[in-house]
């Protein structure tokens, strides 16, 4: 739910955040209508993005994931462009919402935000449109995410795609002498007082545990967990609360899960690769899979906030900050997949083996296996509107964890 | 002689009730007037207003389809609050708010009384740069460090290992949330009880034993009615830092450790909920009212 | 005799105890900011000095430093300011709503952060404030006042109103009364309450994470720091550096409390 969940929650339901302020200040908050297929046009797609970059204007302030800012390549980029980067990191996809209020409050140029918050920021009005003609590694980007749902609507795009990366199943190899087949290690009873599971404290966890009941359960008939019903929602709850007594802890850092599987207080658990390669790295016995039901997964993008005020460093940034090099450098740095396609004999030189490690070289068909997060709306994309809203998910977690 | 008379005469009313203060009494109202218009100005300016206007939405409700705040009067955000989780997490707060205070006050109290009453000048000054100098290590390192402590294989374990006593296995409990509270805290507790009890005058306690009054009496009845004042500005601290707090039960916590600050934070930032966010927060708030005329009906703001 | 012998011994070791466990998380960090590994087990398998490099050419920490102080310096000023003359009022009033602006001050830190931190920074975004040294100041200041307030009342609680009368009988002006009577006797709890109001400004995270602007303070730094766990070592290493900066200004202001006490013990006499 917060700090290293980064990618937690999206809903446009929460758009309700941007403009509490407001709303509770008395102004009239902004109608989110339904959701990116309703048809509904963010507030901002008639401002006209511009159409040449023109001087830096000394400065860019960012609001970003740590790690998706480190000197290694903020300080060429200053150079280059005589841009300054300020870096805030926030704890959590709410946290970057709440902090882009007001257009980015004319304090912020660009957000790193996960595909969860993309919404929220888009039919917000915090966010505006971009010109992608600007930015020429555009077209190096895997086809999938030149102009992803996420962060494209009717064609107008409000950012440029970044990173993305599996939510993989770690182990221990102490416990697990073969590579478990299905997530159902870290639901079954079968397994209480065996081992000790670690998951994200975060709502979107319940996608996770409907993607396992779209296989375990095909009665319930799941097809997309994003999408649930309240009978489906309903049953990956009581598998989540029926999941309780294997939970050693529910993980808030990175850093967190690192230290569970360093002491041995967790053996197996939802991860990012992240993990898998910094407990490697300090020769802790784990490996990392995708079972057989497949993975949810993240995707981030540089979003380009309303009241930027420095809409030109910022263009500078996603020019820089797409090229193949720099995706190879944050993807080896932060152990995630570039989207630059040409990223990945780079990725290699820098450390042998990454390219594959990260899954920079799979085919499509494997990015088709990961189910990206994408808020939970009441309209569904079939048009109906029984489906379980977001704000149902965070309170049933919160029902459940606690 | 009655000990509790002998007390409080020592203490004279601050009623203002003297003659001096009565004949200007009008002046007396301009001068608190003045005194507390500024801080009052700021928190009213700065502070109760966005909280006011943000708390409001409790009576309000999200609107399931939209997304959206309706502004029609509700208390359905309040059922929410008394059904599932809910008055387990509060209970577990308020459970552990009381638990860490009471532990604060235990710890501190004889320390703060050393420092106060026994130490020599030079002495005092090293408690007292002890007791400060913790809290510049960050708090957020300082739990980290408390992690590395209590879990499997930290320094807690090793040691009882070596002493032949079965490992304690605190990491990631709610006993480590208990620790570390009691830990972070700690100093909130010990200065100000160090106040009260360095105020104490001397020929009072002499007094008390020259009157035949055995130590532990003139504990019960002498110092720890003096110390009150101390204790009670201690504990508001170490209470209600706790009641407030969500970073350490999401970083030394378990499985069980959700705290009302979780609650808030993850119905308010993730789930957008800011109506069941605000209700919630009404909680601490009425814990808080309660707390402060509980400390007032214990006497401890009027007594002395 | 030897039962209050032993009754000293028995404090003193408390006392002991209560300093190894104050001390014990602290020397944990010093050790780990020595470890070479970001991953924090024991036994420690590697030792170095390099993450002490690192820390010292990081140019983020610096200025996140100099901010932090910075905002903590105004927000214990004016906290100083705000809480003693809310407590002078509360002190003096006999009202109804004591208790109330009791709980008021008390509000912003048993409120979760998160609360006060969204609620001022949607005023400041409704008022067209921007985000910046200003804000965090305002924010920490916020919750710094009932620290300095606490500590000022328990003192006046415990101090004679007889004392300030006295003074008045014998000539004195209100504001000769403050400088020689009143200052001293609460010269004390203003330094403590001063110093707990500093660290908290020092060390908050939450309510500075809404109201400071693009620019971070040593505490964001370190929560950024600790997410991935990569920069661990360092953030030991910093943490290290502070505590033992911060031992300079800790040993006067214990130095001036001291003399405090002894001056203060000497206008003592008189009320008994």
């Amino acid at each position: 739910m917060f700090l290293g969940i980064r990618r937690g929650t999206r809903g446009r339901v929460a758009i309700a955040l941007a403009t509490l302020s407001l709303t509770s200040m008395g102004v009239t908050a902004i109608t989110t209508g339904a959701g990116a297929s309703s048809g509904l046009t963010p507030p901002t797609a008639g401002m006209k993005a511009q159409t040449s970059i023109g001087k830096g204007e000394g400065k860019l302030n960012l609001i970003a994931w740590e790690g998706y800012a480190q000197p290694q390549w903020v300080k060429p980029f200053e150079q280059q462009t005589g841009c300054v980067v300020n870096t805030k990191y926030a704890g959590s996809s709410g946290e970057m919402v709440s902090l882009m209020a007001n257009g980015g409050g004319g304090q912020y140029d660009l957000v790193s935000a996960s595909g969860d918050a993309d919404l929220r920021l888009i039919y917000g009005g915090d966010v505006k449109p971009v010109n992608v003609k600007l930015i020429p590694s555009w077209k190096q980007l895997r086809p999938f995410l030149q102009s992803p749902s996420f962060n494209t609507i009717k064609g107008v795009h409000y950012g440029v795609s970044l990173q993305f990366g599996p939510n993989v199943l770690l182990y221990s190899t102490t416990t697990f002498k073969t590579a478990p087949t299905s997530w159902s290690v870290i639901y079954s009873k079968k397994y209480k007082g065996k081992v000790k599971v670690t998951v994200p404290n975060n709502p979107i966890q319940i996608a996770d545990a409907a993607l396992y009941l779209s296989k375990s359960k095909p009665s319930l008939g799941v097809t997309d967990p994003y999408e649930l019903t309240q009978t489906q929602f309903s049953a990956a709850v009581a598998l989540l609360t029926a999941q309780k007594p294997l939970i050693a802890k529910y993980w808030n850092l990175a850093s967190d899960e690192i230290n569970l599987f360093t002491s041995g207080t967790a053996v197996v658990g939802a991860a990012w690769p992240y993990q898998t390669t910094t407990l490697k790295a300090a020769h802790v016995k784990v490996e990392e899979t995708i079972p057989s039901q497949g993975a949810t997964g993240w995707a981030d993008s540089w979003l380009l906030a309303k009241n930027a005020p420095d809409p030109n460093c910022a263009y500078d940034w996603m020019k820089y900050i797409t090229t193949p090099q720099v995706q190879a450098e944050q993807a080896v740095y932060y152990g995630e997949t570039p989207d630059n396609s040409l990223a990945c004999p780079l990725m290699n030189k820098l450390q042998a083996g990454s390219c594959n490690a990260y899954h920079a070289n799979e085919p499509d068909s494997y990015f088709k296996s990961i189910k990206f997060w994408k808020t939970p709306l009441s309209t569904c994309d079939n048009g109906k509107t029984d489906c379980i809203p977001y704000s149902e998910w965070t309170n049933a977690w919160t029902q459940i964890t606690g | 002689m009655d000990p509790d008379n002998g007390v409080s005469t020592l203490e004279p009313a601050t009623s203002g009730g003297t003659k001096s203060l009565r004949s200007s009494a009008l002046s007396h109202r301009w001068g608190t007037a003045f005194l507390l218009t500024p801080p009052l100005l700021w928190f009213f300016v700065l502070y109760v207003s966005s909280l006011v206007l943000m708390l409001i939405t409790a009576f309000w409700s999200l609107n399931g389809f939209t997304g959206n705040v309706t502004h029609q009067l509700t208390g359905a955000n309040f059922h929410q609050i008394a059904s599932g989780s809910y008055p387990a997490i509060i209970g577990r707060t308020v459970l552990l708010a009381a638990l860490v205070t009471v532990t604060d006050a235990i710890i501190a109290f004889p320390f703060a009384y050393v420092m106060a009453r026994v130490a020599t000048q030079r002495a005092q000054r090293l408690l007292l740069v002890a007791v400060l100098l913790p809290l510049w290590a960050s708090y957020l390192a300082k739990i980290y460090a408390w992690i590395s402590i209590l879990e499997r294989g930290g320094a807690l374990n090793w040691t009882f290992q070596h002493l032949g006593l079965p490992s304690p296995n605190l990491g990631f409990t709610n006993g480590a949330m208990w620790l570390t509270f009691s830990y972070i805290w700690l100093p909130y507790m010990i200065v100000p009880l160090f106040g009260a009890l360095e105020r104490i005058p001397g020929s009072l306690l002499d007094a008390s034993s020259d009157l035949g009054a055995s130590s532990w009496w003139t504990f019960r009845h002498v110092i720890v009615p003096l110390a009150l004042p101390g204790l009670v500005a201690g504990s508001i601290f170490t209470f209600s830092l706790t009641l407030g707090d969500y970073v350490t039960p999401l970083l030394v916590g378990g499985a069980n450790s959700t705290l009302i600050g979780n609650a808030i934070y993850q119905n308010l930032l993730d789930g957008g909920n800011l109506p069941l966010a605000a209700a919630l927060s009404t909680v601490p708030i009425a814990i808080m009212v309660a707390y402060l005329l509980v400390a007032k009906r214990f006497g401890a703001f009027e007594s002395l | 005799m030897k039962r209050r012998l032993l009754a000293r011994g028995g404090l003193w070791l408390w006392v002991w105890a209560v300093l190894a466990f104050l001390f014990g998380p602290i020397i944990t960090i010093v050790i780990f900011s020595f470890d070479r590994s970001n991953i924090e087990t024991l036994p420690i398998r590697s030792w170095t000095l390099s993450w002490y490099q690192v820390a010292w050419h990081d140019e983020q920490v610096r200025q996140a430093f100099v901010l932090s102080i910075k905002a903590a310096c105004a927000a214990t000023v004016l906290a100083l300011l705000l809480g003693s003359l809310a407590a002078f009022g509360v002190h003096r009033a006999r009202f109804f709503g004591r208790d109330t602006v009791s709980l008021l001050l008390v509000l912003p830190i048993a409120l979760p952060g998160i609360i006060t931190g969204v609620a001022l920074n949607s005023t400041f975004q409704w008022a067209g404030i921007s985000l910046s040294i200003w804000t965090i100041i305002i924010g920490h200041t916020t919750f710094c006042i009932v620290v300095v307030y606490n500590n000022v009342v328990a003192r006046l609680r415990r101090t004679s109103a007889t004392l300030f009368e006295a003074s008045a009988d014998l000539g004195a002006s209100t504001s000769q009364t403050f400088r020689f009577v009143t200052l001293p006797l609460i010269a004390t709890a203003l330094v403590s309450g001063g110093l707990l109001a500093f660290a908290l400004s020092f060390d908050e995270v939450i309510v500075t994470t809404f109201t400071a602007g693009a620019q971070n303070t040593l505490p964001i730094w370190i929560f950024g720091a600790i997410r991935l766990g990569q920069q661990l070592p360092e953030v030991n290493v910093v943490v290290t550096a502070v505590v033992v900066l911060m031992l300079i200004p800790i040993i006067i202001a214990a130095r001036l409390t001291g003399r405090d006490t002894f001056s203060a013990s000497s206008t003592r006499a008189p009320t008994n």
